[in-house]
């Protein structure tokens, strides 16, 4: 069951791999950003926008009653006009100028595409240009804002043509969904896509556990029943260290190569196994010889 | 990474015992991690916009390192099973050549070159889309003046009462002159000039962004605006106005119309694009052209800073026919010979391809 599911979890990761060769010739993996990470950005964008457009109001609008009740009769003075014209370019920028400013930075993201590991790039692998964010986001104006708008206002209830209204906004809205790179319509205008942009921290390297090559010995026939999906394996059992689960995988490595399994050296066994399969594996590989899994 | 930690940054502790790794591919890494980790401190400051915390001799070295791990990456690939240090490599690698590769002008440098000839260039390029998108306006003018001389009943349902405000068939000629005084004072002015801005704005963006479906619904919309100026235009004309309208129009409406020309253009061009992308996939086609059309459009966000003003400000200032004509006539002047003439910017990194 947990197997089965893990290998559906792991073809939707394959479905989102993407290449993409840089100027050195080197193919670097890419992984395209999952829709809910992306939906789930833009409701953090929202909130965000939303709440600090509030916040700002608010402390203008305490600023600037009371620089309205000092004004006498119904005369605007110059600080009501002043905090008026602020507010009406600060919606302005809310609606455009956000996505826009933190997508031209250093990390390509919003902060709510940042908290969800995930950036704008490239598709063509070159660099990502100023003029392909502003793209991306003028395009957002029907993709989002004018959707939104268009709910909150009831428009879908105002007959046919709210109908048709409605219809025709879905499509933009539903745009990510139909294609494969989920590129929403801005994307395919500027030419960019969104991919998956965590950091991964360096793990210890694993063969610097001391070498036990003398009391495990392990034979050519018995290194050659696995492959590298089985190291792999192997090697995230080890790095989590659960006793339970290491106790289980040395008796099933000692099922299969014919040994007798003892208790209490779990750890040690299943180091040295590692190093050796490894050490064979990685022999191969500088032969041309690769070994993708067990049944290979 | 020897010397003092001047910088903030945490020194890289060397790996344990290098010859202790039984597995040859452990060496490898064991050997370039602290390579590997002084390009990821370079990275995360780059990341964070902390340009100011990394010595000279780092960011010299950032080509270098990055190099240095993009081919322990390669090799990595084909004699390592080492899971872990694999994906922290891609990852690496990954964020490097994001900063690597990066946009390299800062704001400035992209105002400078866009603004020196970058906007101008990318307006020429999109040509045939302006004399389309103006026939369409002009199209637009007449067909509003000939619904509403053929019948005035379409002046209502083209223009809402609180648009039309007193400027309705059947209106005295005084009455409509008097729309189009000016105020005596600039008391309140900022306001209606920064709302202009704000909702010309949104009209502009909304054309550009329409044309992503071929460019039918930016024809559209351009049309729909344009029935409402031919409304007026005929309103106006028929009280023996005509004159005057069109000096109270052409003051900001030499830029302001200008603006939604060059946005109804830049939709069209990618709509164009995209129906006939030529020898290119429709996605390298579409990609060409927002670019391209991008850039008239940050063009077109700043003629309606400018339209705002001179809408919001000279427009109720001025207050003789001679005077508007003579501001609107000049930004038309003005407008036209930038685009015109103002020089294609030399490339010497490729921002604005086309």
């Amino acid at each position: 069951m947990s197997a089965s599911v893990a290998a559906r979890l792991n073809a939707g990761q394959l479905k989102r791999q993407r290449q993409l060769v840089t100027p050195e010739g080197l193919a670097l993996p890419l992984t395209i950003a999952t829709k809910g990470a992306r939906a789930g950005a833009l409701m953090l964008d929202l909130l965000i926008i939303f709440f600090g457009a509030l916040a700002i109001l608010l402390a203008l609008g305490l600023l600037g009653f009371s620089v309205l009740d000092a004004g006498t009769d119904g005369e605007m003075s110059g600080a009501a006009e002043f905090f008026i014209v602020l507010i009406i370019l600060l919606l302005f920028l809310a609606r455009y100028g956000y996505f826009l400013f933190f997508e031209l930075g250093p990390k390509g993201a919003t902060p709510g595409k940042r908290a969800l590991g995930i950036r704008v790039a490239a598709r063509d692998g070159g660099r990502l240009t100023a003029e392909a964010v502003i793209a991306r986001n003028l395009l957002r104006d029907i993709e989002v804002f004018i959707p939104t708008f268009f709910l909150l206002l009831g428009g879908q209830s105002d007959g046919v043509m709210g109908a048709a209204a409605f219809v025709w906004l879905l499509v933009f809205v539903l745009f990510p969904v139909f294609n494969k790179d989920h590129l929403r319509a801005g994307d395919l205008v500027a030419g960019t896509w969104v991919v998956e942009a965590q950091k991964v921290k360096l793990a210890e390297a694993m063969s610097t556990a001391p070498d036990r090559s003398q009391e495990y010995r392990f034979g050519e026939e018995e290194l050659s029943v696995y492959g590298e999906h089985e190291l792999q394996v192997l090697e995230g059992v080890l790095r989590q260290d659960n006793p339970e689960a290491m106790r289980e995988v040395m008796f099933a490595i000692c099922r299969k190569i014919g040994w007798q399994a003892g208790t209490g050296h779990e750890r040690e066994f299943l180091e040295a196994f590692y190093a050796a399969l490894r050490a064979h594996l990685e022999r191969g590989m500088r032969f041309g010889k690769r070994k993708a899994d067990k049944y290979s | 990474m020897t010397g003092v930690n001047l910088f903030g940054f945490n020194d890289i502790d060397p790996p344990a015992d290098i010859s202790a790794a039984s597995l040859r591919s452990d060496r490898f890494r064991l050997e370039r991690e602290v390579d590997w980790q002084r390009l990821e401190q370079i990275v995360e400051a780059l990341e964070k916009n902390r340009l100011g915390r990394i010595a000279d001799d780092d960011l010299l070295e950032l080509p270098v390192l990055y190099r240095k791990a993009a081919s322990s990456l390669a090799v990595a690939r084909e004699t390592s099973l080492d899971a872990a240090t694999l994906s922290y490599l891609e990852a690496l690698v990954r964020r490097a050549w994001f900063q690597v590769y990066g946009p390299r002008t800062g704001l400035f440098a992209w105002l400078r070159h866009f603004l020196l000839g970058g906007w101008s260039a990318s307006v020429r390029d999109i040509w045939l889309d302006i004399c389309i998108a103006l026939f369409v306006m002009v199209a637009g003018t007449v067909v509003g003046w000939l619904l509403v001389a053929s019948d005035r009943e379409w002046y209502y349902a083209l223009v809402s009462a609180d648009m039309a405000g007193g400027r309705q068939p059947g209106a005295t000629a005084e009455e409509l002159a008097e729309t189009l005084k000016g105020t005596e004072g600039a008391e309140g002015l900022t306001v209606f000039a920064a709302s202009l801005f704000s909702n010309n704005s949104g009209v502009c963006i909304l054309a550009f962004a329409l044309g992503f479906c071929f460019g039918t619904p930016t024809m559209l919309l351009l049309v729909y605006n344009m029935t409402l100026l031919g409304a007026m235009l005929w309103l106006f004309f028929d009280a023996g106005l005509g004159w005057e309208f069109a000096a109270w129009l052409s003051v900001h409406g030499t830029t302001e119309l200008f603006a939604i020309l060059l946005s109804g253009a830049a939709g069209l061009h990618i709509g164009r694009s995209m129906a006939f992308p030529g020898s290119r996939s429709i996605l390298s086609s579409a990609a060409a052209a927002g670019k391209r059309s991008a850039q008239v459009m940050a063009g077109c966000v700043l003629m309606l800073v400018i339209a705002g003003i001179l809408e919001g400000y000279a427009r109720q200032l001025v207050d003789t026919s001679f005077g508007r004509y003579a501001i609107g006539g000049v930004m038309l002047f003005f407008w036209i010979s930038y685009f015109a003439f103002a020089p294609r910017p030399r490339d010497h990194d490729g921002e604005a391809e086309g």
